[in-house]
């Protein structure tokens, strides 16, 4: 029996799946920024252990935004540089495709293992063990939106200056309405109410993104390799 | 007709003096909606602050209608390569990021003595900031990449991609329970307002679109201009490069 060899769009995400957990590990690095800014929480709000369960959800969950946003840069930009996306543009699957299976890649590899994070932090903050549950969905669905929307900046600011903050400032806005459905979900969820709207809608919008975003992120990147 | 001003020499021959005839509108309709603000009778309930409304509405109002223009000049240039729709689409942005500002700004001057808070985050405003921030976005993007076309058609991707939030801002009185007002002129029972509020109210939005209209053709034909000017300052170069046995 031969070996099979996988689809070009397979062996793409095998490839950056392997790539990111490949020397010192890019997911390892975010982690560790969201736990350091985690840490930062009850030194900066004050750490009186009801004030600190007040704004634990809220914050695990802005700390989760804040990370995914930080590893954008490098999603297309080792690509760039080093030709292989100029390489990806000639092959038989679309630039969006291209995008899509990047996209969902970097939210395996960083978004998976963060969103694993969020609830240990919100209850290591004080919030109580009963939102472990819906704060781990919430953190899923979310870092697909985030991972899917961070793709359209990330593609975009290929070739500009100033690349990182930029790609923070061009995402941001795009990114409010899923802070709101999840950090609703996950407010309702502390208070013992109904969270599944919240979430419900959460999903919703990270569906939307998954569908259209990979089609402003190729039509980025075709513009980047001019 | 689109099509035809496509062309940039028709459109500069349009254009031309579209903008003297624009920007006397504007003053005129200014000058007018002015006077009928400070005129107008005074709300029975929230007293002389209601004139803050003459500013306020049609401010936010061009803010959605520049974001509207902007996206619609993204979609043409993006598809047709119009390079007018590009400078159409630049010439837009800080305009509508002032006006969005202007909202935000007489928003907070009003919503003190109305509502005791300068800001309060429900769902009108929240939409609001996040469409002054895709506007700083878009300026951002276009700023730092150096080729002109590649910045024009990442920003115009972007635009697209904000124009999601156009129906946000417009609904999100209806779809959330805020503390911002729900609609009151583009209603389909029609203006819930007085007409003596109404009336200062609607020449303030024509002398608003007048004045963004006029700006508009102007900082585009600005834009033309300059181009123009970067391609004769250019010539020489490029024909050193293109024939260097002739030079």
């Amino acid at each position: 029996m031969s070996a099979r060899r996988p689809t070009p769009l397979l062996a793409l995400f095998l490839r950056d799946m392997q790539l990111a957990w490949a020397g010192g590990g890019g997911p390892l690095l975010a982690g560790a920024f969201y736990l350091g800014v985690a840490a930062l929480v009850p030194l900066s709000a004050g750490a009186s252990p009801e004030r600190l369960a007040a704004v634990a959800p809220g914050l695990a969950w802005l700390v989760l935004a804040l990370a995914s946003l930080l590893s954008l840069e490098r999603l297309f930009e080792p690509d760039w540089e080093d030709g292989a996306l100029d390489l990806l543009a000639q092959g038989r699957a679309p630039l969006a495709a291209v995008a899509a299976v990047k996209a969902a890649a970097h939210w395996c590899a960083t978004g998976a293992p963060l969103a694993l994070l969020a609830p240990a932090a919100a209850v290591a903050l004080g919030a109580p063990v009963r939102i472990a549950g819906p704060m781990l969905a919430a953190a899923l669905l979310g870092g697909l939106a985030f991972a899917y929307l961070g793709a359209i900046g990330a593609a975009l600011s290929l070739g500009a200056r100033r690349g990182g903050l930029l790609i923070a400032v061009l995402v941001l806005p795009l990114l409010v309405p899923p802070v709101i459905f999840g950090a609703a979900a996950v407010e309702a969820a502390a208070h013992g109410g109904p969270w599944l709207p919240s979430l419900a809608l959460l999903a919703a919008y990270a569906l939307l993104a998954v569908a259209a975003a990979p089609f402003a992120a190729g039509a980025g990147l075709r513009n980047a390799l001019g | 007709m689109l099509t035809g001003l496509a062309n940039p020499a028709r459109f500069m021959a349009v254009s031309r003096p579209l903008v003297p005839v624009l920007a006397a509108a504007a003053v005129l309709l200014l000058a007018v909606g002015t006077w009928l603000s400070f005129t107008a009778p005074p709300d029975y309930q929230q007293g002389n602050s209601v004139r803050m409304m003459f500013v306020h509405v049609p401010a936010a109002y061009m803010g959605l209608f520049a974001y509207a223009c902007m996206g619609g000049a993204s979609f043409a240039g993006l598809v047709w390569r119009h390079a007018l729709a590009d400078a159409a689409a630049k010439a837009a942005a800080p305009l509508g990021a002032g006006f969005t500002f202007l909202a935000l700004v007489t928003g907070c001057l009003w919503g003190k003595p109305m509502w005791g808070a300068w800001w309060v985050w429900d769902a009108r405003l929240t939409s609001v900031l996040v469409l002054f921030l895709l506007y700083l976005g878009y300026l951002a993007l276009h700023a730092a990449v150096e080729d002109e076309t590649r910045a024009a058609r990442a920003s115009a991707v972007l635009a697209l991609a904000g124009l999601i939030n156009l129906p946000v801002v417009k609904f999100s009185v209806d779809w959330w329970n805020t503390l911002h007002q729900p609609a009151s002129l583009l209603r389909a029972d029609g203006p819930s307002v007085a007409p003596q509020i109404l009336t200062p109210l609607l020449v303030m939005s024509l002398a608003y679109t007048c004045l963004f209209g006029a700006l508009w053709l102007l900082r585009t034909r600005a834009e033309v201009w300059r181009r123009r000017a970067r391609s004769v300052r250019r010539a020489p170069a490029m024909r050193a490069t293109l024939a260097p046995e002739a030079a």
